[in-house]
């Protein structure tokens, strides 16, 4: 902005502006700089504790390079649980993306395009879920579960997770902002209503699908107190309630910090290679997801 | 005529059909809980068989009574969980909002070039999992950690954060003289009056030194989450506007004070609104990182109701408490409402404002989810 100012103002004195502008600069990318340094040294300090010895992780918490590189830490991990729980974080997160994907599409089309007595009393009500606190939900979720006898399975664990609002409205979104015209070239062709959604409108609507499987997915493998209230014994422990274990629970001698900061760099692998390639649709599905957290 | 009317019909049907799953998923996991919880809350069921079983008992308000006004732990532990996380919401959303929109400002500076970067290391702790987060301030926060390593560069003896279980308002107040400081006894006056089973001394106690390093972790992950919101804000404000004050001579500051934050009132409504709801439900880091402790002073309602529920069996109180959390939370989104009166988003009360966030966040996103990108 100033330095359209300057290129405008009066020629004999462009001086003074070019230095603000200079300093202003200068300050700006000072300031995203120290923020950048609070925000990646953390990780930074996490990736390189995890190659530590026990006692040089303790003796130099502030350096992250390791002083004898070992990668016992991650060897350890895998004599733990830890491929369980990442076998069950991936089963948990791949079906309740699939899930999500179809299902809220299929109701976001529903609401969008097709005309039923009752549908704004539907799309009212899917808003108005958005509104319960989630956390609140816990205990009567447990509840629930229970009754339904799913509780300790995949069922349980998946099911109440493969349908969310917030999804149903972005695929709504999208199914407004496309034109009516080609499901009614295919309507003319006698295709039925799934037909016509299935092979006419879904392809369409792949920009709006990978922001759903994003998020579907990240949240899904991200999540703790769904786990910890649907299920109990070890063999259905996923990567989040497996690793809060091996964080609170005394694991024999010592902090061992090392083997927690690696299994916290090995959860995080998978959303951090997902953010790193679709980081400019999560940024903004992000945005309308919002509503949830 | 009748192909039109079967065609009407089959729409219909499918219509229907294509709600049906999300529908049921939704009523079955989100609505029959909330009927079933507040059952279980005005009943004596004790956690054994189902709770709609003939030998399970409606007691009214027994629970909720025996909540809010009988002298028992349950009691005290409710008002010390009410007592933390109000500190907590206290400090948390004005500084995540504060920290979110100074991001936001930095990141929409036109003259800056390389700002996605930035822009994606502020972002990234929001998509990692509170649980690989959680680990890592264990670290940084241990007695021999790298904060106190920091610390210690510049001679300052650092706490042991995570024990420490020091109120700091009780530290500053024996500071200046008033009780003697958090581990002594406060002023007679204070401690012979309670409130909800809390003595009033214990009540102005402040976040203690443990829960400062949760404070410390959810500012840091969500203000990346928030500074979208603004960013999409900003975005959003037509350059025309600028470019007008420009040519009236207005300088940075009056362009920020007159022009930028006005037009964000709704962003900020928006982030103040989830900021709000957001932090009346701490669970994961408690959950996590101290589980309540030390000396009860991280615990939160959302983490008391799970943990009086399930490992103590008191499931009418433990539901109790998530209906009272759940008041809670309308009760301070209404309030806050009412004096940030948001004059753009539709419909009124909670509902209203949850769906005036949604359509807030639907505009900006359908122009980068449309089929054209």
């Amino acid at each position: 902005m100033s330095a359209d100012i300057a290129h405008q103002g009066p020629v004999a004195a462009p001086r003074p502006h070019g230095t603000r502008t200079a300093v202003l600069k200068a300050l700006g990318y000072s300031a995203l700089t120290v923020f950048a340094l609070l925000y990646l040294f953390p990780f930074v300090i996490q990736v390189g504790t995890s190659f530590k010895t026990d006692p040089d992780a303790t003796a130099n918490p502030l350096n992250p390079i390791p002083s004898d590189f070992t990668t016992a830490a991650y060897q350890q991990l895998f004599q733990q649980d830890f491929a369980l729980w990442t076998m069950n974080s991936v089963i948990v997160a791949l079906f309740v993306t699939a899930g999500r994907v179809f299902f809220d599409s299929l109701a976001g089309y529903a609401l969008a395009r097709l005309r039923y007595r009752g549908r704004g009393a539907v799309t009212l009500a899917i808003v108005a879920t958005m509104a319960v606190p989630g956390v609140v939900l816990l205990i009567p979720k447990f509840l629930i579960i229970k009754q339904l006898g799913i509780y300790d399975a995949y069922t349980g664990m998946i099911i109440p997770l493969v349908a969310d609002a917030a999804g149903v409205f972005i695929m709504k979104n999208f199914f407004e902002s496309v034109p009516v015209s080609l499901e009614e070239a295919a309507k003319l062709d006698g295709a039925g209503v799934f037909r016509t959604f299935w092979s006419v409108v879904l392809p369409v609507a792949r920009p709006a699908l990978i922001t759903i499987t994003i998020i579907a997915f990240q949240s899904s493998w991200n999540e703790l107190p769904h786990f910890l209230v649907s299920r109990a014994s070890p063999e259905t422990s996923t990567l989040t309630t497996g690793v809060a274990g091996l964080l609170t629970g005394a694991l024999g001698s010592g902090n061992r910090y090392p083997l927690k900061l690696a299994a916290a760099v090995l959860m995080t692998i998978p959303v951090a290679v997902m953010f790193f390639v679709f980081q400019k649709r999560i940024i903004s599905g992000s945005l309308e997801g919002a509503v949830k957290e | 005529m009748r192909r039109r009317d079967s065609a009407r019909a089959g729409e219909a049907r499918s219509g229907w059909l294509f709600v049906s799953p999300v529908v049921i998923v939704l009523g079955l996991f989100l609505v029959a809980p909330i009927v079933i919880a507040f059952w279980v809350s005005v009943s004596d069921w004790n956690g054994r068989g189902s709770p709609l079983s003939s030998s399970v008992n409606f007691v009214g308000g027994q629970n909720y009574q025996q909540l809010l006004t009988e002298d028992t732990l349950t009691r005290s532990d409710f008002a010390t969980s009410l007592r933390n996380n109000f500190y907590y919401v206290l400090l948390v959303v004005p500084i995540q909002t504060v920290l979110a929109l100074a991001l936001a400002l930095l990141l929409n500076q036109r003259r800056l070039k390389g700002l996605s970067f930035f822009r994606t290391a502020y972002y990234f702790p929001s998509v990692t999992s509170s649980v690989a987060i959680a680990s890592v301030f264990l670290f940084l926060f241990a007695g021999g950690g790298s904060v106190n390593a920091l610390l210690a560069i510049f001679g300052i003896d650092g706490p042991q954060w995570f024990a420490d279980p020091r109120g700091v308002l009780h530290m500053a107040l024996g500071a200046v003289g008033i009780g003697s400081g958090a581990q002594g006894p406060g002023p007679e006056f204070m401690t012979s009056h309670d409130f909800l089973g809390l003595t009033w001394w214990d009540w102005v106690a402040g976040p203690s030194v443990a829960m400062l390093t949760i404070i410390a972790l959810v500012i840091w992950v969500s203000a990346g989450g928030y500074m979208l919101l603004f960013l999409a804000g900003l975005q959003n404000i037509s350059s025309d506007v600028y470019e007008a004050a420009s040519i009236d001579g207005a300088t940075h500051w009056r362009t920020m004070r007159s022009i930028t934050v006005p037009l964000l009132r709704p962003t900020l409504f928006t982030v103040l609104t989830l900021g709000l709801i957001g932090t009346w439900q701490v669970f994961d880091q408690v959950y996590v990182m101290s589980k309540g402790n030390p000396g009860k002073t991280t615990l939160t309602p959302a983490f008391l109701s799970y943990d009086q529920s399930i490992n103590n069996g008191e499931w009418g109180t433990g539901t109790a408490m998530s209906f009272v959390l759940f008041g809670i939370i309308i009760a301070f989104t209404a309030v806050q409402s009412r004096i940030l009166r948001d004059k753009d988003a539709d419909g009124r009360g909670f509902l209203g404002r949850v769906r005036g966030v949604q359509l807030a966040t639907q505009q900006s996103s359908t122009s980068t989810t449309g089929p054209t990108t």
